[in-house]
C-alpha cells in the first residue's frame, strides 16, 4: 500500500516567522547575489591595479541616467508592494493598476539603458576597450538582462491578477515574483554607486 | 526598531538616491578622501537594508534569511570600501 503524498503545509499561525514567496526562488536569489558579488568586488579590487584609468573612464558615464534609473528601479519595486498590499485585500482591480505601474518603471529602465548602450557602442567603446568598461558592460549587461527576465514574471503577474487569479487566499506566485523584482532593485543599489559614482 | 510606512520608506529611498546623486556631481569624490566614499556606501547599506526588511518582507521571515541577505550586503560593501581604501595607498 502506498503512502500518502503530502498536499498541502498546515496553516501557519498570522504571526509565525515565513518567507513571503516560494523557498526555490530565495534559493535562485541566493545564487544570483552570491554571483554578482563576485563580480562588485572583482570590479572592486581590479580598480585598485589602475586607479587613474578606472576614474577616467568612469567620468564618460552619465551620472543622470544612472540616478534616473535607480529611481526607476525603486519607484518600480514600491509599486510592486502596493500591488501586493492590494491583492493581498481581494483588491485585484487596485493590484492591477499598481504592476502596470512596475511595469513602466521597469520599461522606462530599459529604454534608458539601451540608449545609453548604444551611445557607448557608437563611441567605439566594446569589452575589449579597456577593463573598466570590460566590467562596467559586463556588470550592467547581466543585470539588464535580469531586469528584462523580472519584466516577463511581472507581465505573467499582471495578466493573472488582471484575470482575478489571486485574492486574500491565493497571493503565492505573486509574492514570488515580487521577491524577484526586489532582487534586481538591490543588486542596482550596489552597482550604482560602485560603477557610476565612486571615485 | 522603526515601523515607517513603505510610502515614506520609498521617499527615504528617493531622497538617498538624491544625496548619492548629489555628492557624484559636486566634486566631493575624486579627492583621494575615504569620507565621501563611506557616506555613499553607507547610504547604500541603508537603503539595502529597507529592501530587504520591508520590500522583500524579510523582517517577517525567519532570522536565518534575514542574516544571510544583511550579511551579504554589510559583507560587499565592506569589502568595496576595503579595496577603495587599498586604491587610495
Amino acid at each position: 500500500m502506498q503512502a500518502a503524498i503530502p498536499q498541502k503545509s498546515p496553516t501557519l499561525a498570522p504571526d509565525t516567522p515565513s518567507l513571503a514567496g516560494d523557498l526555490s526562488v530565495w534559493l535562485i536569489i541566493l545564487m544570483e547575489l552570491l554571483t554578482f558579488g563576485i563580480l562588485f568586488l572583482s570590479y572592486a579590487f581590479a580598480r585598485t591595479f589602475d586607479v587613474a584609468l578606472f576614474n577616467a573612464s568612469q567620468s564618460t558615464l552619465d551620472l543622470n541616467s544612472g540616478a534616473i534609473n535607480t529611481v526607476l528601479l525603486i519607484t518600480g519595486s514600491w509599486c510592486v508592494v502596493r500591488a501586493v498590499e492590494a491583492v493581498k485585500r481581494d483588491a485585484c482591480a487596485v493590484g492591477t493598476r499598481w504592476l502596470i505601474a512596475a511595469l513602466a518603471c521597469g520599461s522606462g529602465f530599459v529604454v534608458i539603458k539601451l540608449l545609453e548602450f548604444s551611445a557607448k557602442a557608437n563611441a567605439g567603446i566594446d569589452l575589449s576597450t579597456n577593463t573598466f568598461y570590460m566590467f562596467y558592460i559586463l556588470l550592467t549587461a547581466f543585470h539588464f538582462f535580469h531586469v528584462l527576465a523580472a519584466m516577463v514574471f511581472l507581465a505573467i503577474l499582471l495578466f493573472n491578477t488582471f484575470a482575478g487569479r489571486y485574492g486574500r487566499q491565493d497571493h503565492h506566485a505573486l509574492e514570488t515574483g515580487a521577491a524577484f523584482w526586489h532582487m534586481v532593485d538591490l543588486l542596482w543599489i550596489v552597482l550604482f554607486p560602485l560603477v557610476y559614482v565612486m571615485r | 526598531m522603526f515601523n515607517f510606512s513603505i510610502n515614506t520608506l520609498w521617499l527615504l529611498l528617493l531622497s538617498a538616491t538624491g544625496l548619492t546623486y548629489w555628492l557624484g556631481e559636486s566634486g566631493q569624490l575624486g579627492h583621494a578622501r575615504m569620507g565621501p566614499v563611506l557616506i555613499i556606501f553607507g547610504v547604500s547599506l541603508i537603503k539595502g537594508l529597507v529592501v530587504i526588511n520591508d520590500f522583500m518582507e524579510l523582517r517577517r521571515a525567519p532570522k536565518l534569511w534575514l542574516n544571510l541577505l544583511a550579511g551579504w550586503l554589510g559583507f560587499i560593501i565592506s569589502m568595496i570600501l576595503l579595496a577603495y581604501w587599498i586604491g587610495l595607498r
